[in-house]
């Protein structure tokens, strides 16, 4: 079975995330299908989403246009990079009056924290998945997390990348954008959905909805 | 932080890069500034005047007063660009002052230099441009443009110089790419030449075959429909200028087109979009125009 894996297609650095998601897939040997994610019918094709950088006031209206975010909080397993680490959040600091998200990381985004655009910068961090350098765009930042999620990164107590499973809903959420200078991350984020929902015996031995994705929409 | 690098060419390319898919809207006001922004655009354009009025009012064309630009900035948190004169690097520098996000180098502000476009090198800020074809988007690639746009005729309501500017970049492109799997070193090395860039930059595009960097499309976008014909000829979003508020009903008109650039490929939910937007701005024949914009800093 290969597995499909989505990449949120609307709008924001999608291509970069693609290839990403194909190198770090022929990095661990291991097959998946990548689609683009527009529709809700597409969502029900899919194992995996990632979310990508963009404007998330732009990202959370499209998918509201097409009455995708219910859907999304069910999807087995999430990576949002940036915008789409303000997608995952359970709360957004200065967000816009009616910004919605999917509420599925128990964490505190503030957004464009770091200031405008000639305030972003690059920066070699250290993770546990090793050193990267780390490209912030317009950042948010991570202000609190919730106790039962999990930090990759952080420099000076600031989290970047965090992690957090509730149930059988995974997500992974970065500040920054690994997308546009390693594939550590994707591979992280492949292992993860290896480790959760496709070792498992048959695919579906632990409450893992039948299906050949592994994955059925609550709506 | 220590070591963090500010203004690098992947810190202003990677703006662009985070834009791809988008609307990029002209604003005038923060009234015009929020709709945009509930209309679900990636960024908006401060301006004093849309290309449309700037067209009709004739006199020279500067950047906005630095409150308009102020006000925009504090009604919404999509990034905000300004536009300033082809080489006025002091336009430039007071726009860098303000922090706006990007800088649009435009032509439809009157031209300060006939002679030399601005060294965007210099700044931390990242630059738009307008080309026409390939050979003047790789000369603005060369003064340090982190993204491009066609120039299309702006004000005009008219698509066609937009999709003649795609097509002359897509057909560069082509070109080139069919010399480099030729192993054709010579021809390359005189393109390079005749457009007045250096060789690296002809064949890391020729073996792109696109632009290194972002390309959106500009200049007469009015419909919904328009906006998808030039994601369908393969730009990476688009900039609406008068087309949204030269139109009866700008609200329904801006998210129209949002929605339209975000399913480019799906005609029944292009059609969607374009059922009840009123009236579209007028638009003129490209021949009736006084003045040809795009001609300007080339």
């Amino acid at each position: 079975m290969k597995p499909s894996i989505g990449v949120l297609a609307f709008h924001g650095d999608v291509i970069e995330h693609k290839m990403a998601l194909i190198q770090a897939a022929k990095n661990l040997k291991i097959s998946i299908k990548v689609l683009d994610v527009r529709t809700r019918k597409d969502l029900k094709e899919i194992a995996a989403l990632i979310i990508p950088g963009g404007e998330s006031t732009t990202i959370q209206k499209l998918c509201e246009r097409e009455g995708m975010l219910n859907t999304m909080r069910a999807v087995p397993a999430i990576f949002g990079t940036c915008a789409g680490a303000i997608m995952l959040a359970k709360s957004i600091l200065h967000k816009t009056p009616d910004q919605k998200s999917l509420e599925r990381i128990d964490i505190e985004v503030d957004r464009n924290a770091y200031g405008r655009q000639t305030e972003s910068f690059e920066k070699r961090i250290q993770t546990s998945l090793g050193p990267v350098s780390a490209v912030f765009i317009r950042a948010p930042k991570i202000t609190k997390v919730g106790k039962n999620v999990k930090i990759l990164a952080q420099i000076d107590q600031q989290v970047l990348v965090c992690e957090e499973k509730v149930r059988n809903v995974y997500s992974l959420a970065a500040c920054f954008h690994p997308e546009l200078t390693t594939t550590l991350f994707h591979e992280y984020f492949l292992k993860k959905i290896a480790q959760y929902y496709f070792a498992l015996p048959g695919g579906n031995g632990n409450g893992v909805p039948d299906g050949s994705t592994g994955f059925n929409a609550r709506e | 932080m220590p070591s963090m690098k500010k203004g690098t060419f992947p810190i202003k390319s990677g703006l662009a890069q985070m834009l791809k898919g988008g609307v990029i809207m002209d604003v005038v006001n923060a009234e015009q500034a929020k709709i945009a922004q509930d209309a679900g655009a990636v960024a908006v354009m401060a301006l004093e005047r849309v290309p449309a009025d700037i067209r009709a009012d004739g006199g020279v064309a500067r950047m906005s007063d630095p409150v308009k630009i102020k006000e925009i900035q504090e009604a919404v948190t999509i990034p905000v660009m300004a536009k300033c004169r082809i080489g006025h690097f002091v336009e430039a520098q007071v726009l860098e002052a303000l922090e706006v996000d990007f800088i649009d180098e435009s032509e439809v502000l009157t031209p300060a230099d006939e002679q030399y476009h601005i060294d965007k090198t210099k700044f931390t800020v990242p630059f738009v441009c307008g080309a026409r074809d390939l050979g003047e988007a790789l000369r603005r690639l060369t003064e340090g443009a982190a993204m491009i746009r066609t120039k299309g005729e702006a004000g005009s309501g008219n698509i066609v110089e937009a999709v003649r500017h795609i097509r002359a970049v897509n057909d560069g492109i082509s070109e080139m790419q069919i010399l480099f799997t030729k192993k054709n070193t010579k021809a390359l090395k005189q393109k390079a030449i005749e457009y007045r860039v250096p060789i690296d930059l002809v064949l890391q595009t020729a073996k792109l075959g696109r632009l290194p960097v972002v390309n959106f499309a500009a200049g007469g976008i009015a419909t919904p429909a328009d906006a998808a014909l030039c994601m369908q000829l393969g730009v990476d979003g688009v900039f609406v200028g008068s087309g949204i508020f030269k139109s009866t009903d700008p609200k329904r008109r801006a998210r129209a087109i949002v929605d339209s650039v975000a399913h480019f490929n799906d005609p029944k939910k292009i059609a969607t979009a374009s059922q009840n937007l009123g009236e579209a701005m007028k638009g003129q024949e490209i021949a009736s125009l006084e003045t040809k914009l795009a001609a300007r800093g080339i």
